[in-house]
């Protein structure tokens, strides 16, 4: 049995196209996902994200806990409300998981992980926590919704919806989070644009919704979720990296702290680490779609599509790939997209930030 | 289901009607378009193409995945739908108008051997 948020009568009322997401039954679009893409890109969308598990770590020993459990480093964050990415790294420094974590305060974080992967990120930090001298306090959150709320008018719209949030976030910076009464709100997401991310109690989840509809935030699923998240360069854990591969192998040698003498889980594995392959982006130059696990041929031998789609901002379908680490950007590549070789350019994510193409024009094919 | 009385079907999903000029065109259904999601690219044949019922001779691929569409019946591709190349999403708007290519058939009692609405509609709720 699929397992469900508190907005799921909600996503049916609406019509909502449920599927099967990491075990949950969450929304892939209410009609169009890619009028959701083009809204949350021009003017504001909202995502139900409560399938996301918060972590409450808190006690004396949680800032020692975690520069230790994660690759990037928590001393980072030098005062409260700032936040960070980083990977949860197994012994042989592959990825067990990716992760946002908030400082709130004093030794108080709250670490926000992905669906399928919560609880065997539980078992691996309590294992983590048994092995250690001290042990601080793990508070899984479910008793938390969950909303992303995304687009340049996002701000504007949660304002709008949840006015008691307006003082304390008016001027929160980005990748900033902080507690306004009962919502817990962070400048943080996962497309490339401004907005928020709303954690609050889950039997206020309806209210705060149809708050934010009334505000002019258009509900948005999951598929929208994806192509934004493709278009803005970002990994999503199982597909673009997952325990086989290190950081390194999937664009993300930047958020390991190896600055310094910290000793973190995977940390020895990386320092002997000689990568041969890694992330970069691809875009299709004629038609046609990518699509994950296509094979990629470049003149350094032959990679493989982890993510690909149809991008709807730019009009055609780009790629994350991990190939020989020789490519580089602006090389020609060739997918293999139904039995056929079509012509690619390899470029630097991200393909677009705040509505706009970054990747610069791109060339017919020849 | 949006299944018109008036047309014929494939087990593949394809629609096709009988023209007043002889030819047939032919699309995807409702249904398809709707468990395909948004269409962001279509291939088409190429005018002149003669194709056997059954064969693969277009493509429509979505947000989620690519359908191969195959021939209902056997015939000559006498048009090809090429507005569709650039707004593949009228196919989510209206399947029913979203022809994809129009053939002229070779023998259009062929159309006979295909499915009524009734019978497709049923198939297609089996899949639910």
């Amino acid at each position: 049995m699929l397992k469900r948020t508190p907005l799921n009568a909600l996503h049916r009322r609406l019509g909502a196209k449920l599927v099967d997401f990491g075990g949950w039954e969450m929304p892939l679009h209410y009609g169009s996902q890619i009028e959701e893409h083009h809204r949350v890109r021009s003017d504001a969308g909202v995502f139900d994200v409560s399938h996301m598990l918060a972590l409450d770590i808190g006690g004396a020993d949680s800032r020692a806990f975690l520069r230790h459990a994660l690759a990037n480093d928590v001393a980072r964050l030098e005062r409260p409300g700032r936040a960070l990415y980083s990977c949860l790294l197994n012994e042989r420094g592959r990825v067990l998981d990716d992760l946002i974590v908030y400082f709130v305060g004093e030794n108080r974080y709250r670490v926000v992980v992905n669906a399928g992967t919560a609880e065997k990120d539980l078992v691996w930090f309590e294992a983590l926590r048994q092995r250690g001298q001290r042990a601080p306090d793990i508070a899984p959150r479910r008793d938390l919704c969950m909303l992303a709320v995304q687009g340049p008018n996002a701000r504007a719209r949660v304002w709008d919806a949840l006015p008691e949030t307006r003082e304390a976030t008016a001027a929160l910076p980005r990748f900033h989070a902080t507690q306004c009464g009962e919502f817990f709100v962070a400048r943080t997401g996962y497309t490339g644009e401004d907005g928020f991310e709303l954690m609050f109690p889950a039997a206020w989840a309806e209210s705060a919704w149809d708050a934010l509809m009334r505000a002019g935030a258009a509900p948005c699923g999951l598929g929208a979720r994806d192509t934004l998240r493709l278009e803005a360069g970002m990994n999503l854990y199982g597909q673009d990296m997952d325990e086989t591969v290190t950081p390194a192998e999937s664009g993300l040698a930047w958020t390991v702290d190896l600055a310094g003498e910290r000793e973190f889980v995977g940390r020895q594995a990386l320092e002997h680490e000689h990568p041969e392959r890694k992330l970069v982006g691809l875009v299709l130059l004629g038609r046609g779609v990518l699509r994950a696990h296509q094979r990629v041929v470049t003149a350094h031998g032959q990679g493989r599509i982890t993510s690909g789609g149809f991008a709807p901002t730019l009009g055609r379908s780009i790629a994350l790939a991990r190939v020989p680490n020789p490519v580089d950007v602006g090389d020609a590549v060739h997918a293999e997209v139904r039995e056929r070789l079509l012509e690619a350019r390899v470029v630097k994510p991200p393909f677009v930030r705040n509505g706009r193409n970054v990747i610069g024009p791109i060339e017919e094919p020849k | 289901m949006n299944v018109p009385a008036e047309l014929r079907y494939s087990k593949t999903h394809e629609w096709a009607r009988l023209e007043a000029d002889g030819t047939v065109s032919v699309g995807i259904t409702d249904h398809a378009q709707e468990r395909l999601g948004d269409m962001v690219f279509v291939e088409l044949p190429g005018v002149g193409k003669k194709l056997s019922a059954g064969i693969e001779c277009a493509v429509v691929e979505s947000v989620k995945a690519a359908a191969d569409v195959y021939a209902p019946v056997s015939g000559e591709v006498v048009a090809a739908n090429a507005a569709l190349l650039d707004a593949p999403q009228s196919i989510n708007r209206d399947a029913y108008a979203s022809w994809l290519f129009r053939l002229k058939p070779d023998n259009p009692a062929e159309l006979g051997s295909l499915l009524d609405a009734r019978a497709y509609a049923e198939q297609a709720a089996s899949e639910e």
